[in-house]
């Protein structure tokens, strides 16, 4: 159906700009439910949010870029940065999420994407990193 | 909607009232206003959620953090009216278990301490 690409400066006051454009895309469709909406904003935050953070030591030129695909029964979302990258298979994916690991450094961005997200992937490089969401217009199970 | 920050006092109580957003670009914010009160003595905080329509994980790790100052202190945080979708990402993240949430500030104001309640 219908693609949209946002380019962003990797700076914190963009991260509500990256929300407002993917759940408006969401929302073009009325048959997405609210609380897929709900999911879908906070999973892209997350993910926003850590690319920004990995931009931390770069020039202010590069750019986050988020798209997001509209297809008939899902919304898919790439979010890429040009960080330094890390090891996804270091980030243990059964950790739970706690309220002491909300104030850890990294947070619980990483284990609320999965958790929020009917499917995530993250792919990793010295190049830098894209986090792959896809959320379903109803969940999966119902 | 703006992001802003209210403090006013209610009895014993220092109530934060906090509007918009509360995530990476913000959350700094409500940090440094506990960090001020606590700073400046005051033990008894209220932060007021119910102008909040979004938090990520960024805004609540700065409950968490600011949970565990003011209890350094001896002193107590009490969290007021967050709506549903907030309430929810409490529930997920098991935050409501650390954290007294109150459905207002009338609520929070008023409800007894599970320690020496303040004066006022």
């Amino acid at each position: 159906m219908g693609e949209v690409v946002l380019e962003i400066p990797a700076r914190p006051e963009y991260v509500a700009l990256a929300r407002q454009v993917v759940t408006a895309a969401a929302a073009l469709e009325p048959t997405f439910q609210d609380e897929r909406i709900e999911a879908l904003r906070l999973a892209v935050s997350e993910a926003t949010t850590n690319a920004i953070e990995a931009h931390a030591d770069l020039s202010r030129e590069e750019r986050v870029v988020i798209r997001c695909d509209l297809a008939d029964d899902r919304i898919e979302v790439e979010v890429f940065d040009h960080g330094a990258g890390f090891d996804p298979e270091a980030i243990d994916a059964t950790e739970r999420i706690d309220p002491e690991g909300l104030e850890r450094e990294h947070g619980m961005g990483i284990p609320l994407m999965r958790e929020l997200a009917d499917e995530s992937e993250i792919t990793s490089d010295d190049g830098g990193t894209c986090v792959r969401l896809v959320v379903y217009r109803r969940r999966p199970d119902t | 909607m703006l992001f802003s920050l209210q403090v006013f006092d209610r009895g014993a109580w220092s109530v934060v009232a906090v509007t918009g957003e509360l995530e990476l670009g913000t959350a700094p914010r409500l940090r440094q206003q506990v960090v001020s009160l606590v700073g400046d003595g005051h033990r008894h905080i209220v932060i007021d959620l119910s102008g909040v329509e979004f938090v990520d994980s960024l805004g609540l790790g700065v409950l968490v953090s600011a949970l565990k100052r003011i209890r350094a202190h001896e002193g107590e945080l009490r969290v007021a009216g967050p709506v549903p979708r907030v309430r929810a990402l409490f529930a997920l993240t098991r935050l409501e278990e650390i954290i007294d949430v109150y459905e207002s500030v009338d609520d929070a104001v008023g409800a007894p301490s599970a320690g020496e309640p303040p004066d006022g």
